[in-house]
């Protein structure tokens, strides 16, 4: 059985309305990778890019499908990982993209991206949305460059995250409130994530709005907020808290300066940090991801 | 029955501060912003209070308008049915742990989901005993450990004769009025200046209420993901912050 390959933006031409690619389909010009003229603006543009695995032989992950989408690019880098290239800047005011991602039963993938997207004005609001399932005994580690909102832009990301109950994850997303010495953007993120149907975690993050702007409930003088999230199996023994009845001794919670990893009412720890900069809050976020560990070990009591 | 007018006096008895729940204990992070010197005065509580609003209460009158309407959809089904069928009382107790669940998965924090419950138990212990109802019984049944504050709040405002903008907009006033109190104790501030910025956020709490009820669909439950979850990460900070602090004296 063979792969379907398909990476690099391939011809210009309007996408039929079926994109399924049948495996098998190798060493012919890759097909169906498009831009579309919308109705938003001139030269505005709407992209879907898919990523599937499928189980190989021996266990292994195989990627059956690799569909890139300008900008949307993406590129095989490694036995079970995918870097999305990006082809061109973006996205700009009037783009829609979107990447949807299928993890197979028992499958292995990671997904990364070689640089920040800076997301530019337009004439329209722009939308990123991140469909991903993660299949029984699967495991997802998505952890893209940080999302820039260049001053002026209206944009809207939406992840739609869908978990079988064993499968295990690993999501950042890191949101940097404009270029060096810019005011941001404005920003809406919603993200909503589902353990066998049941709901996991939902958040919205509204960025650039005179409501949240400088609150110190929200992000304070913070330039960049960012979030981990972990979640499976491992996280499972703590899906039950023992809520009501304060613990025998006091709960030490895995926090510090500018990050809290908080473990879910689900099987999964959330790390939240706030930073000036992107550099500290990455730093900050993968503090907060050793402590996920360190609770999915059992070694920090949590509550 | 109950009377379209009866909202609005149980509006106020529900948003009364004196109302014998134990909300005076909570501080909404205000006092670990303040020991860590992120509130110094008025103007940082302005923004505290502006930003507070527009996440954690936001989340609070959605939750609680979705509440009151899952809350009065089945006091009617009581009140058309003398007997409750054990299978209608099961669909009930589903139904509001299904909604208990949407505000776990909006409240990442784990010392805010206890706050939320600790908060939920005292009012439903109170509630009970003022607008006694079946209603009430099924949802205290269902969610033993108490449910999240919002939650109660919405379904006693049902019990109550409150519309779900109205359950909306005590939420809402509950997510700024107590730390604006309790700002008022800690800094010592003017208590009138302080409850000057309270009037002028009010055009902001009518606004809440508003957008908390947009999103709700006629007490269906397939609604309810879709309802807002606004989250603010420097309150999800304050809150570990604070439950870590021995000397609080604030519970929350």
């Amino acid at each position: 059985m063979s792969d379907t390959w398909q990476t690099g933006p391939g011809p210009r031409r309007k996408r039929p309305d079926h994109m399924t690619i049948v495996s098998g389909m190798t060493g012919t010009a890759p097909p169906t990778a498009g831009t579309v003229m919308s109705a938003t603006g001139a030269g505005a543009i709407t992209a879907r890019a898919v990523i599937r695995t499928a189980a190989g032989p021996g266990g292994t992950t195989r990627l059956e499908t690799l569909l890139s989408d300008p900008p949307l690019t993406l590129r095989r880098t490694g036995p079970a990982r995918v870097h999305l290239v990006g082809s061109g800047a973006g996205p700009l005011g009037g783009d829609h993209l979107t990447l949807d991602v299928d993890i197979a039963p028992g499958t292995a993938l990671e997904i990364r991206s070689v640089a920040a997207m800076l997301v530019l004005p337009g004439p329209a609001d722009s939308t990123m949305t991140v469909n991903a399932r993660v299949g029984a005994g699967a495991s997802l580690r998505y952890s893209p460059e940080p999302t820039v909102l260049a001053a002026g832009c209206t944009h809207r990301l939406t992840v739609r995250l869908s978990l079988a109950a064993d499968a295990e994850v690993f999501w950042r997303e890191e949101i940097i409130f404009g270029r060096h010495g810019e005011r941001p953007g404005r920003g809406h993120s919603r993200f909503d994530v589902t353990v066998a149907d049941r709901p996991l975690l939902r958040q919205d993050l509204v960025v650039g709005r005179p409501s949240v702007e400088g609150s110190p409930a929200v992000y304070g003088h913070a330039r960049c907020v960012g979030s981990s999230l972990v979640a499976g199996p491992r996280w499972s023994a703590r899906a039950v808290p023992a809520i009501g009845n304060d613990p025998p001794t006091a709960p030490v919670q895995a926090s510090g300066d500018g990050w809290t990893a908080l473990p879910l009412a689900g099987p999964g720890v959330l790390v939240s940090a706030l930073a000036p900069d992107a550099v500290e809050l990455r730093a900050r976020l993968t503090r907060g991801e050793e402590a996920a560990e360190r609770i999915a070990a059992g070694r920090i009591v949590a509550w | 029955m109950r009377e379209r007018s009866a909202g609005e006096a149980a509006l106020l008895l529900l948003a009364d501060s004196r109302l014998p729940a134990g909300g005076h204990a909570h501080s909404g992070g205000v006092e670990e912003a303040i020991r860590l010197g992120t509130i110094t005065g008025r103007d940082d509580l302005a923004g505290f209070l502006r930003g507070r609003l527009a996440t954690a209460g936001l989340v609070a009158a959605a939750l609680a308008a979705a509440a009151c309407e899952l809350g009065a959809a089945l006091a009617d089904v009581e009140d058309m049915e003398e007997d409750v069928e054990e299978e209608d009382a099961d669909d009930a107790c589903r139904l509001w742990r299904r909604l208990d669940a949407e505000a776990d998965a909006r409240t990442a924090s784990p010392a805010l989901r206890e706050t939320a419950r600790t908060q939920g138990r005292l009012l439903i212990r109170t509630a009970r005993r003022i607008w006694p109802s079946a209603m009430l019984d099924t949802l205290a049944r269902a969610v033993p450990d108490g449910a999240h504050h919002p939650v109660v709040l919405g379904a006693t405002a049902a019990v109550a004769g409150c519309e779900p903008r109205q359950a909306a907009l005590a939420a809402a006033h509950g997510s700024v009025a107590a730390p604006a109190t309790a700002a008022v104790r800690l800094l010592g501030l003017d208590p009138v200046a302080v409850h000057g910025l309270l009037a002028a956020l009010a055009p902001d709490l009518d606004g809440t209420a508003h957008a908390a009820c947009a999103s709700l669909g006629g007490a269906r439950s397939v609604e309810w993901p879709g309802l807002p979850a606004h989250a603010a990460p420097a309150l999800d900070l304050l809150a570990e912050g604070h439950r870590r602090n021995p000397l609080r004296l604030f519970v929350s």
